[in-house]
């Protein structure tokens, strides 16, 4: 691979400027570059994430007005929507693919793919991934995957309604629930195919890491985006591939008549020949992903956090080592919690103490990051830019939801908690909104590398940034106390008996909120498409930062640099370094690129 | 409800509007998309207003939804349960109220200025020690007395003379079934399942123990009697949850699963409960409202325990419950003493 790479170097020195071999379709289609790969990635996730936050407020009207008919319902829902009025199966339905949706394909591919693909190789200083053809093909089979996904919303008896877990026995017996026939089946071939793709780009996210680092970067003079996302690819490759086992096993259950998950089940009206198996098994697979899966969503977002926070404050990240030890513990520890989704699904309660043991430990590393974080804003020359704010604001939401998480990773405290809207409100925050704060945090941030140079407008940036914030919390802070009132999740409504007719109130204020923050998305989509092909042009480094990929020209070139690779002699953090006598070490200058030598009567203060 | 939805949109898209040809005029001007000392500043200013709003929200929930948090608890561990529920929220709401603030008063505080010069600080180990060994501390504290109570609310044994109550769920409702007097359960399984007998829980009828077993649709429970709850499902995972009582265990086909505790307050008791009151008030108002404009749904409500359904399980799993009556001994033996058994129910089939 090494080799292929310096090919492509010497080849650049003559080569550049005439790309005279590739066509529209290598060029844009079956790209093998980078960071075409992440365009394609983020904008397939932003069309799949259009889709899923539609549902959502789809079913919090629902929620808000039970009942009611809605004739935007019955355009959008059609036979699930008789006379405007929202069927009790499409609610589940609606619940279940938002929750797929937002998970994996927003913010595990959208996510984690786009700026892996984006940033992986400009910032260790490598000419490509280190397999552009794998790197390729996990794209086009996430493609294919988020087709599949689309398409099970079309078919006949209704998509996947069992929730986004999918738990046995309810997604197994297709007369148990409308959307557990072929619903069901697509989307576990959907989610097959997922898996598939996400294992092809970890496994190479993992080797291009440790093998194309250019000279002078080790490990400790990466950026920490780069630690966040080579240690969510190990975390993906440990934990995806039991997904991929439960998958299966459901599929035979399903379809050739096995017990892995079920037994003595009697429905409609006679007895199944299932026995033996067992449901808990089902939720022990799939929450050795499913936990883990949190990680994988927020862990990239806390790498981006981690870089922009500290561009912007003009300061390096604070406890640099600290925050690669937590990163570290905090994938360990994922590994070994996942049962704290399981206190009261049966399981021995020996077991229970045991997670709530090591649920607790996770907050440890949690907290050290954000500890991290507020002091790397302490004394800093803060510039506030879109990027800058939705960092601020990931750390404000991981905090709110984190510490909420304290309550439901106590096995006794979760008893009465478990499955209410409290664990709704928790999981929002803490990973739902923390993320998309970083996957905008990150889209601002590095737009121009992605776009030739262009930038978004930080005006309406500001307007989508300030609506969000104070509409996530509207949405996701009253809805804890809904949860303490009792309120299980995934009701259709709230009304069919008299005890939480009074919450109806706070549903609605929930879903106003709900709907004016998916209009200020709508101001991001705005910015986002208009930026592609009218964004000003900034500067080569419009944010005046260490790390490599700003060193590579605005003009996307197959191989990153024209010329040799960067060599790299110091870390990323670099801001504001003095010398002792209070000077710039680059004079005029608060930043010094990764890619400057140490400067003689230099020390190199790191970390 | 509709109309002001559409107005709140028609108003945000009309603000966005107008904030972009405003940010187009100035773009004109030649402003690049960097943020320079103007923006810093009003974010910043705003970043504070923000804290404010945190704050605000929290008050405002507080104040207006803390009514709705379930009343105090009915049974023997709720106590305890509550306990460590509030000390817990002290600590976090402490550590949010600290945090939140100091994030974004540094925001506000430190918001760039033209020739502004930032702190290089890469790191401090004191620092670090201090606020990896706090959050240490404290979780430990809280880790114990959790697996404290947990290990006692989970320990169900046969002491002080338990009830033995099975909870059956399928899709959509719940069916209980009372050990009789003998206190054991006749043993079950779906493949033994009798719609045409009416032997709809599967229960062996060979089984001497079965013979005085009683099926209702109303759970009784006597006040200050433990109580052995065995769950099952014959169809789909159900969880069998009283928010009430702080309980809550999952109903798994294939499997008996297991909780325990003892009501401490009958329900004429809790309907006296000044919160219960104010709650029943607040419904009823609501409800006399939508009886006066002739909608459905809208009978007075008298205060009842509820046994719902909490783990997703079908199209009408949002209206899977079942009404809990906790009674003193005598009403409830007498309660029960007018329940027909299985053996009865069985013999009255055949006949």
């Amino acid at each position: 691979m090494s080799a292929h790479a310096h090919a492509i170097a010497d080849d650049h020195a003559h080569d550049h400027g005439h790309h005279h071999k590739e066509t529209f379709v290598t060029k844009y289609i079956f790209s093998q570059d980078h960071k075409m790969i992440s365009k394609q990635y983020l904008i397939t996730g932003l069309i799949m994430g259009t889709i899923g936050i539609a549902m959502s407020l789809m079913f919090r009207m629902q929620l808000a007005w039970p009942g009611e008919s809605f004739p935007i319902f019955e355009a959008l829902l059609g036979k699930w929507a008789p006379d405007g009025v929202m069927d009790a199966d499409i609610y589940l339905a609606l619940v279940t693919i938002h929750g797929t949706i937002m998970v994996f394909f927003v913010l595990t591919a959208g996510l984690s793919g786009t700026f892996s693909n984006l940033l992986i190789p400009l910032q260790i200083g490598a000419r490509d991934m280190a397999s552009g053809f794998l790197n390729m093909l996990s794209y086009w089979m996430f493609f294919i995957s988020s087709v599949i996904m689309t398409i099970s919303l079309f078919v006949e008896a209704g998509p996947a309604a069992a929730g986004w877990t999918i738990y046995p026995p309810l997604s197994a017996l297709p007369m148990a629930q409308a959307g557990s026939g072929m619903g069901m089946t697509l989307w576990l071939v959907s989610m097959a195919i997922f898996i598939a793709s996400s294992l092809l780009g970890s496994l190479n996210y993992i080797v291009t890491v440790l093998n194309l680092r250019t000279k002078g970067m080790s490990m400790t003079r990466l950026p920490l985006t780069i630690w966040a996302f080579f240690v969510t690819a190990v975390i993906g490759v440990i934990s995806f591939p039991v997904l991929l086992s439960a998958a299966l096993l459901l599929l035979m259950d399903r379809s050739f008549g096995t017990s892995f998950f079920l037994s003595d089940i009697f429905i409609q009206g006679e007895v199944l020949h299932y026995q033996g198996g067992s449901p808990v098994l089902y939720e022990h697979l799939f929450w050795f992903l499913g936990h883990p899966e949190v990680y994988i969503v927020i862990l990239p977002a806390m790498g981006i956090v981690s870089e922009v926070m500290s561009v912007n404050a003009r300061k390096p990240i604070f406890g640099y080592r600290a925050m690669i030890a937590s990163i570290l513990a905090i994938a360990f520890l994922s590994t070994i919690v996942w049962g704290h989704h399981m206190f009261v699904s049966g399981m021995n309660p020996f077991l229970g103490s045991v997670f709530t043991f090591t649920t607790l430990l996770i907050a440890i590393p949690s907290a050290v990051k954000a500890f991290n974080w507020i002091t790397t804003l302490w004394k800093g020359n803060l510039q506030l830019n879109p990027g800058m704010l939705f960092s601020i604001g990931m750390v404000s939401t991981f905090i709110t939801g984190g510490l909420t998480g304290i309550i439901l990773g106590d096995s006794t405290l979760d008893i009465n908690v478990h499955d209410t809207y409290f664990v709704v409100a928790h999981f929002h925050l803490v990973m739902g909104i923390s993320a998309l704060y970083g996957l905008f945090a990150g889209v601002y941030h590095w737009f121009p590398k992605m776009f030739q140079g262009r930038m978004m407008s930080k005006n309406l940036g500001y307007v989508h940034f300030w609506i969000t914030a104070v509409g996530s919390y509207g949405v996701f802070f009253p809805m804890h106390f809904i949860g303490m009132a009792g309120v299980p999740r995934r009701y259709y409504e709230n009304t069919a008996f008299p005890m939480f007719d009074e919450l109806v109130d706070i549903q609605v204020l929930m879903t106003l909120f709900a709907i004016i923050t998916a209009a200020a998305q709508l101001v991001f989509l705005f910015n986002f498409i208009r930026s592609i092909f009218y964004g000003v042009r900034g500067p080569q480094n419009p944010w005046s930062a260490t790390t490599l990929e700003w060193t590579a020209p605005q003009e996307h070139i197959h191989g990153n640099w024209p010329g040799e690779i960067p060599e790299v002699y110091r870390w990323s953090y670099d801001y504001s370094k003095t010398y002792e006598n209070g000077e710039y070490i680059i004079p005029g200058q608060d930043f010094v690129p990764q890619t400057v030598p140490l400067q003689p009567n230099e020390e190199e203060l790191q970390h | 409800m509709t109309i002001t939805v559409l107005v709140l949109v028609a108003i945000a898209i009309w603000q966005m509007t107008k904030i972009f040809e405003l940010s187009q005029i100035k773009a004109k001007a030649g402003r690049s998309e960097i943020a320079n000392e103007e923006d810093n500043k009003y974010n910043g200013y705003l970043m504070f207003a923000f804290l404010v709003f945190i704050y605000g929200i929290t008050i405002f929930s507080f104040a207006k939804y803390g009514k709705f948090i379930l009343p105090e608890a009915a049974s023997a561990h709720g106590g305890e349960y509550d306990s460590l529920m509030w000390w817990s929220f002290l600590i976090i709401f402490i550590v949010q109220i600290l945090t939140q603030a100091l994030l974004h008063f540094f925001a506000f505080r430190y918001r760039g200025k033209e020739g502004g010069k930032a702190l290089f600080f890469a790191d401090n180990d004191r620092l670090e020690f201090i606020w990896t060994i706090i959050p240490v501390v404290v979780l430990a504290g809280l880790i114990l007395w959790g697996l404290y109570t947990w290990t006692s609310i989970m320990d169900i044994n046969d002491e002080d003379d338990p009830l033995t109550v099975e909870l059956y769920a399928q899709q959509f409702n719940w069916t209980a079934r009372y050990a009789g007097a003998d206190n054991v359960l006749g043993d079950a399984n779906v493949r033994m399942i009798d719609i045409d007998k009416a032997n709809v829980l599967g229960i062996d009828e060979s089984d001497p123990n079965a013979g005085d077993d009683i099926i209702v649709k109303e759970l009784h429970l006597p006040v200050g009697r433990k109580v052995n709850f065995k769950m099952r499902s014959q169809d789909v995972l159900h969880s069998a949850y009283m928010p009430h009582f702080r309980a809550q265990m999952n109903c798994v086909p294939g499997m008996i699963t297991e909780f325990s505790f003892t009501p401490t307050i009958t329900t004429a008791e809790m309907r006296q409960n000044p919160d219960v009151i104010a709650k029943v008030e607040r419904t009823n108002a609501m409800r006399a409202q939508r009886a006066a404009a002739g909608e459905p749904n809208s009978d007075p409500w008298e205060f009842d325990y509820l046994l719902l359904c909490n783990k997703i399980c079908g199209k009408s799993h949002y209206n899977m419950q079942m009404k809990i009556i906790v009674e003193t001994e005598d009403e409830y033996r007498s309660w029960l003493a007018t329940q027909q058994s299985f053996g009865q129910m069985m013999s009255a089939g055949a006949e």
